[in-house]
């Protein structure tokens, strides 16, 4: 009953909108429009962008806008099936064969009761299927890029069907699909043939605008002025030819930081002290905390 | 169009042309297939599938709010970022401006024409998307022209040289020693025949490339890690007693390439036997991204895996704007370091810079951006087609510059030297290349004065 209540709270785009603003995202109408469609078909969402645009951010939104659990699974190169999926626990396996020997149990018993459920380890993609599973979870593959093209194959299958075999244990299979959020920094290609399955949804840097909403909805009580200078002076960062082009994810560090220093205006001293934040290349340190520094934050300032 | 998605709203509200009335039912469905066909045309991988599951979504959403029918369009049909444009351009094309020049015709045989004939794009259309696709159409003329000029006075002028052969000729005798000398002949004086016989000889090259240690394990007999799930499954029948180990061992796959080729002016010579070695390279091997630049830099693996060589090529010049045009090796180079370096050089990548050297660029750019190139990849390996005459010393300010960066400096003027490099990135192996100062500077002075050794 109450998980027919959560579903009608997305029923609308207007209504998937404003359940991401409510979790302080700031979500445009056409991501709004995407991720409602994610949700009411149940397609996995492929998430392209540039690190720090608030990729991640959506699952952990959704699953709390959907009152559900996040299941997350951080991939990396060589990442397999016992550390994705499901391992048996071999030292209860032992114990147990030994602890069995000592009571003089048969063997055919042995085999049936050592692979069984009590010996099985879920991982991320097994619990997300999981029949126990009170609510649909919501089930974030981030970073997928890092993955290799093994792990995106059987990554395939798996969201085609949303079953899992194992072969001692069975077929499980989820009751209803899991929200899939798939991310990816584009540090290498995923397949076409992933890329059908999804919906896919490019995130771009925010506009000026933007920026300073997520500003103001991520930190309620930062001083309006800061907030627009320092928007301003990131929106003119992104525009300069830079190896890392700050992210949002950036853009609320550098507020912290600078209300950790108690800054409420933009000063070129403290700007260049905790660049840092913002940029995280030496290159690029040095080009932006060059001569023309001070002009930026003189026009940042002037903007607000 | 804009790809911002907040001034996607706009481009909606502030359109002068007035939206056609999207009908709903079979009507709707019709176009919609017309329209993914359009899709398909422009190079927007649309299959039926997707078209299907995009009928099946749009039941959620109301079709006549204009702005969400183009967003689930866009959400369901597109798969990559670099194609939201074309996607803008042609939605906005399709849906918006079509239908405008002909309410006429009405009866069902004259409206099938009609959609046929809308098919095609309209010309000015036509030449807009051509523009759009990078494909100037004036500068592929003049390629194609200038290069029947080349070759043309050269073959005339071969063919006197070759008459006295000509008698001798037996195919099947001289047919080594033909390619043996093929192989020895410097790419620039090629005539055409041996252009289309080089071409022969490469597509029968084999690629190998040396292999990178990953992360996966794999089972094998002499691994250096306990394969536990199989451990545990094959010592079941001793009791609990472990009598029997198997192991796994890290697994090897080859090092992706990327390929960066210099298409200027002055290795205009070059650049077209070039791009074929780039295709059949690309062809032959797992993991391969190619480059091409004169004074910006354009990426072209997706034309290169056309099967065919000639379809390929065609495809690759019709994307290059800047054929045969001056050389800006280290803004190339810079745009490759910050646009393209994080998405291709992960893994391991070895990398093959093709250009003779020829800089107009500033030296301080192009000395930073070799030093980053260097650090992101495993091997950056410099070929010159002019490194294959004697007496050429690397004495330009580009080829100067960028030489103390280079792990391994190569010709490639001839089908040998080609070998040769197939030959050095199939020893590549999990060890670095020297990389310190004092090592690069003896080896860039030891090309400097002494040239080819």
């Amino acid at each position: 009953m109450e998980q027919e209540q959560q579903v009608s709270n997305f029923d609308t785009i207007e209504n998937v909108q404003r359940a991401m603003f409510a979790q302080s995202y700031i979500a445009d109408r056409s991501l709004a429009t995407t991720v409602f469609l994610a949700l009411k078909r149940r397609k996995p969402l492929l998430l392209e962008g540039e690190p720090g645009v608030g990729k991640t951010e959506i699952a952990k939104v959704l699953a709390a806008a959907l009152d559900t659990k996040l299941i997350r699974l951080q991939c990396y190169e060589g990442i397999d099936i016992s550390t994705a999926v499901y391992e048996w626990n071999y030292t209860r396996q032992m114990l147990h064969i030994r602890l069995m020997e000592a009571e003089g149990i048969k063997r055919q018993e042995e085999l049936k009761e050592i692979f069984g459920p009590d010996f099985l380890m879920k991982r991320p993609l097994l619990q997300a299927i999981d029949e126990e599973n009170a609510k649909t979870p919501v089930l974030l593959i981030d970073e997928l890029d890092r993955s290799d093209e093994e792990f995106e194959a059987y990554l395939l299958e798996l969201l085609s069907d949303f079953q899992i075999t194992i072969p001692e244990i069975g077929t499980i299979k989820a009751k209803e699909p899991p929200v899939v959020i798939i991310t990816s920094n584009r540090t290498r290609e995923i397949h076409d043939a992933l890329r059908r399955r999804c919906l896919y949804y490019w995130i771009d840097f925010p506009t000026l605008e933007k920026e300073y909403s997520i500003v103001l909805a991520r930190m309620p009580g930062v001083p309006e002025k800061l907030a627009k200078q320092v928007c301003y002076f990131v929106r003119e960062l992104r525009s300069a030819d830079l190896y890392k082009a700050p992210g949002v994810a950036e853009t609320l560090d550098w507020i912290s930081s600078l209300l950790a220093l108690n800054q409420l205006d933009l000063v070129e001293g403290p700007v260049r002290d905790t660049l840092g934040a913002l940029l995280k290349y030496q290159d690029d340190v040095l080009k932006v905390g060059g001569s023309d520094l001070f002009k930026v934050v003189q026009k940042a300032r002037g903007a607000s | 169009m804009s790809v911002n998605p907040l001034e996607n709203g706009h481009y909606f509200a502030d359109n002068p042309l007035r939206p056609l009335e999207l009908e709903r039912g079979e009507r709707l469905l019709y176009r919609l297939t017309e329209f993914g066909r359009i899709l398909w045309e422009v190079g927007i991988d649309v299959g039926p599938r997707k078209m299907l599951e995009l009928a099946e979504t749009l039941n959620y959403i109301d079709v006549t709010n204009k702005e969400d029918f183009y967003n689930t369009l866009k959400c369901s049909l597109l798969a990559r970022h670099e194609q939201e444009v074309i996607f803008d351009q042609m939605f906005l094309y399709y849906w918006y401006m079509r239908d405008r020049q002909n309410k006429k015709a009405e009866n069902p045989r004259g409206a099938a024409k009609r959609d046929e004939r809308q098919m095609r794009l309209p010309p000015s259309e036509r030449k807009r998307l051509a523009e759009h696709m990078n494909a100037n159409e004036q500068q592929r003329k003049d390629l194609r022209s200038e290069m029947r000029q080349s070759e043309r006075p050269r073959r005339a002028h071969e063919h006197i040289d070759d008459e006295d052969d000509e008698d001798d000729a037996n195919p099947q005798g001289t047919a080594y020693s033909a390619i043996e000398m093929l192989r020895k002949k410097d790419f620039e004086s090629f005539t055409w025949e041996e252009v289309q016989e080089a071409k022969k000889l490469m597509a029968e090259m084999r690629w190998n490339l040396g292999m990178r240690p990953t992360h996966r394990k794999a089972p094998s007999r002499n691994g250096s890690y306990p394969d536990m799930r199989r451990i545990v499954r094959r010592n079941l029948k001793y009791g609990a007693e472990i009598l029997e180990l198997t192991w796994r061992k890290t697994k090897r796959k080859p090092r992706p390439l990327v390929i960066i080729c210099d298409i200027s002016g002055s290795m205009s010579l070059y650049s077209r036997l070039l791009l074929h070695f780039i295709h059949t390279i690309s062809n032959g091997l797992m993991n391969v991204e190619a480059f091409v630049f004169g004074t910006r830099l354009t990426r072209i693996t997706r034309q290169l895996k056309r099967r065919d060589v000639d379809d390929a090529v065609r495809d690759v010049s019709k994307s290059v704007q800047d054929w045969s045009g001056g050389t800006r090796i280290g803004d190339a180079i810079h745009y490759f370091n910050q646009k393209w370096s994080r998405r291709v050089l992960g893994r391991g990548a070895v990398v093959l810079v093709i250009s003779d050297g020829w800089d107009r660029g500033e030296a301080g750019v192009l000395e930073v951006e070799m030093d980053r190139l260097q650090h992101s990849c495993h091997r950056l390996i410099w070929l010159n087609p002019l490194l294959g005459s004697p007496d050429y010393r690397p004495l330009t300010i580009g080829m100067k510059t960028a030489l103390p960066y280079i792990d391994n400096f190569l010709p490639a003027h001839n089908l040998d030297s080609l070998i040769n490099l197939g030959n050095l990135l199939a020893t590549i192996d999990d060890s670095r290349p020297l990389r310190s100062t004092a090592a690069r500077r003896k080896a860039a002075a030891a090309w400097t004065n002494s040239g080819v050794k």
